[in-house]
């Protein structure tokens, strides 16, 4: 017996070599896998961009911190003889849906989402019908908690409408009321930027006007790129959505009078920071460095933490079943630790993860969200992102 | 209001008087460094112990350590006190009659945070975060023999004082690992609540208590069979679950009493054993982390690591009679008497 097992764990320890599974495997009888699927080329990981180091973007590919989590995890499948183990797919856009279907034939029906959002929605349609969880952990999109959710995709990165709860709750508890918002052209950033306004009234803040900003050098736009008249007036804050982060990055010590920047530069809300030092952080960072030799960004953490759920799924199960995991994810009494204080959980209206919020500068945490007082009925939490009531969210 | 500092001073004063004469009976004991009543305070972001005079409640005397000291524990003898240096990667030993740091352990020590002595004071256990560890370090050599690994982030070691088995908890697997000394091998994995953080013995009834600090509660795992037989959970008016993290727990001698440090809750929770029931809550300081008892059992130190300071309890009355500041995130007291 003793030498079987022996011979067992060689041969899984093979398998575990040339399958580029990634685990540290202590003996099991089982296995349960995750899957972890990415693009190949995908824009936001470009060295260009990852070197740029543009706040709250990701500084590496976040699979970084799936892995930190699976070794997390070793002891997790214990009670049921179970190794769990993680599967990383890097595929052209083209070949996500067939890569799910391969994760799929394997039995693998737990998938961490490394995909833009556009790409999250149309592979979720695609896909429809199978007993198969996702986990987006690297877009903020607010549409995918809303009119295109879907009941088997769970969110462990916060929503921008989160986030930006978060930031209006901190203004408004420093009376800094009167704010200049400043929007890019992209897409997202009228996301961010509709999300703030919708956070300001939420919390009494007075956007006094809101301006668009462009990159460029052109003197015909220049009310639009030169940000001493872009900033012109008298504002407590600025306030800047863009995602892309090079406009933002020159904003601060350059607008016309001293103030303060807020949003995508200055103080951000933010899911993760290296700089957070409370409820097991410095120790779970202190392993990410170790392990990659970077800083661990809010991605990195989303990735970690769609594991990590997974992982309390079968542990708290005790199984590696499908209905009762994904049970477990959005039933009431769940706990789920993010190492950020709050005991959090899956919101069942959207499958969005409710999670404390940092307030961060480049190299600190100011504070976090909710902050003190901002009180609801249920859960404290809630007084970020989309309630119930007001989800655009149908399963 | 007034009645509750005229009571606070009251029972100071008395202590103050009572504290007296056994300075006097104890004058010749303080050469050996015995008894000296000092209470010891390690404090994570100072790198320091504050030393406080256990009568007063003065701070004598700060000691240099190395980089974020936090478990502390005396030797056998009682005449020095093992400190683990998180960042320091050190087992730093003070000297009591010295109260300065005279020798350090640092053999293939990476991030010791919790440890405990082995009964017959030869090997120290400590958890390696880092590492996923634990760490059994011979006092003799001073030289780590052996690594057993286990779950990740490893906190609260307690070594059984028949000296056949050690407990440690891994605050990200939620588990209990139950290792045996004669072969260094972990047998048996006990799942417990969400990020098991202390244990106490109770000896009488066979029985480790667990702390999990989110989960709000107390997993007693019954030691004859490797599984837990009940779970404490700590609920109180006016409080969210989320804000009670217990963390530091200490036991009477008769096995009657187990106090709890609740965390966030600001609260230390007054346990009846017998039945498992929550008797009473104490309201502490911010974040209250270790506490210790006296020997006489007495006095109850609570450490509270957000603000910075000690609570002291006197444990007839149920409340705190001083507070003491000690130095930036204090994390646990012990106290030489």
């Amino acid at each position: 017996m003793i030498n079987m097992k022996i011979v067992y764990f060689f041969v899984l320890s093979f398998a575990v070599f040339i399958n580029g599974f990634f685990s540290t495997a202590v003996y099991a009888e089982n296995t349960f896998t995750i899957g972890y699927l990415e693009l190949k080329k995908d824009p936001r990981y470009k060295k260009k961009r990852l070197l740029a180091r543009f706040t709250g973007q990701a500084l590496g590919r976040p699979f970084a911190g799936a892995e930190v989590a699976i070794k997390e995890a070793k002891y997790h499948g214990i009670d049921i003889d179970t190794v769990l183990l993680l599967e990383r797919k890097t595929v052209k856009k083209e070949e996500l849906t067939s890569a799910v279907e391969e994760f799929n034939n394997q039995g693998v029906q737990f998938i961490v989402l490394d995909l833009p959002s556009f790409e999250t929605a149309e592979l979720l349609k695609k896909i429809k019908g199978k007993d198969i969880a996702f986990f987006n952990a690297t877009s903020y999109d607010n549409t995918l908690r809303n009119e295109s959710c879907q009941s088997n995709l769970f969110h462990t990165l916060p929503s921008h409408a989160m986030l930006m709860d978060a930031l209006a709750q901190y203004l408004i508890s420093k009376k800094w009321k009167n704010i200049l918002v400043l929007e890019g052209e992209l897409a997202e950033d009228k996301q961010m930027s509709s999300a703030f306004e919708i956070a300001a009234k939420r919390f009494g803040l007075k956007i006094k006007d809101k301006r668009i900003f462009k990159l460029g050098n052109d003197p015909r736009e220049r009310s639009k790129n030169n940000v001493a008249l872009l900033t012109k007036g008298d504002f407590d804050v600025i306030f800047i959505a863009d995602t892309n982060g090079e406009y933002a990055r020159d904003l601060p010590y350059q607008s016309l009078k001293p103030n303060l920047i807020v949003g995508s530069e200055g103080l951000s809300a933010s899911a993760w920071h290296w700089g957070w030092e409370r409820h097991g952080a410095p120790q779970l960072i202190k392993r990410f460095i170790k392990k990659h030799k970077r800083l661990m960004e809010n991605t990195d953490w989303a990735a970690w933490m769609a594991v990590k759920v997974i992982a309390a799924g079968v542990q708290d199960t005790k199984s590696t079943d499908y209905k009762k995991i994904t049970a477990y994810l959005t039933a009431d009494n769940t706990v789920l630790d993010t190492f950020k204080g709050h005991a959090s959980s899956f919101r069942p209206w959207n499958n969005q993860l409710r999670q404390t919020i940092l307030l961060t500068t480049h190299n600190w945490v100011v504070t976090r969200a909710p902050l003190k007082g901002f009180l609801h009925q249920k859960n404290n939490l809630d007084t970020l992102g989309n309630e119930k009531r007001n989800s655009k969210c149908v399963f | 209001m007034f009645n509750i500092f005229q009571e606070a001073l009251n029972s100071t004063m008395k202590y103050l008087l009572i504290a007296a004469l056994p300075i006097f009976l104890l004058a010749p004991a303080i050469s050996h460094a015995k008894n000296t009543g000092y209470i010891f305070v390690s404090s994570e972001k100072d790198n320091s112990v504050a030393v406080l005079d256990g009568k007063t409640y003065k701070q004598i005397k700060k000691i240099e350590t190395s980089d974020r000291p936090r478990h502390l524990a005396f030797n056998a003898d009682k005449t020095k006190i093992l400190a683990a240096c998180g960042e320091g990667n050190s087992i730093d030993i003070i000297d009591i009659a010295k109260l300065e740091v005279t020798d350090k352990i640092n053999d293939d020590i990476e991030d010791p945070e919790a440890f405990d002595v082995s009964p017959d004071g030869k090997y120290l256990y400590i958890s390696l975060e880092d590492d996923g560890a634990l760490g059994v370090l011979d006092m003799a050599e001073k030289e780590m023999i052996k690594t057993i690994e286990v779950g990740e982030e490893p906190e609260g070691v307690l070594a059984n004082p028949d000296g056949k088995s050690v407990y440690v908890t891994s605050e990200v697997a939620n588990t209990v690992h139950v290792i045996d000394t004669a072969t260094w091998k972990v047998t048996a994995n006990i799942k417990v609540g969400k990020r098991p953080r202390r244990f106490a013995l109770l000896a009488s009834k066979n029985e480790l208590w667990v702390t999990s600090e989110l989960d709000a509660s107390i997993s007693i795992i019954d030691l004859a069979t490797n599984k837990v037989k009940d779970t404490i959970r700590f609920e109180a008016k006016g409080f969210r679950k989320e804000d009670i993290t217990p963390v530091g727990i200490a036991m009477t001698n008769n096995g009657k009493t187990a106090y709890v440090a609740l965390g966030r809750a600001n609260h230390v929770a007054i346990v009846d054993i017998a039945s498992h029931k929550v008797k009473d809550l104490m309201l502490v300081g911010e974040r209250v982390w270790n506490i210790e008892l006296n020997k006489n059992e007495s006095l109850l130190f609570a450490v509270n690591g957000l603000s910075d300071d000690i609570s002291i309890i006197d444990t007839k009355k149920k409340k705190v009679i001083k507070s003491v500041a000690v130095g930036r995130v204090p994390y646990m007291a012990i106290i030489d008497d």
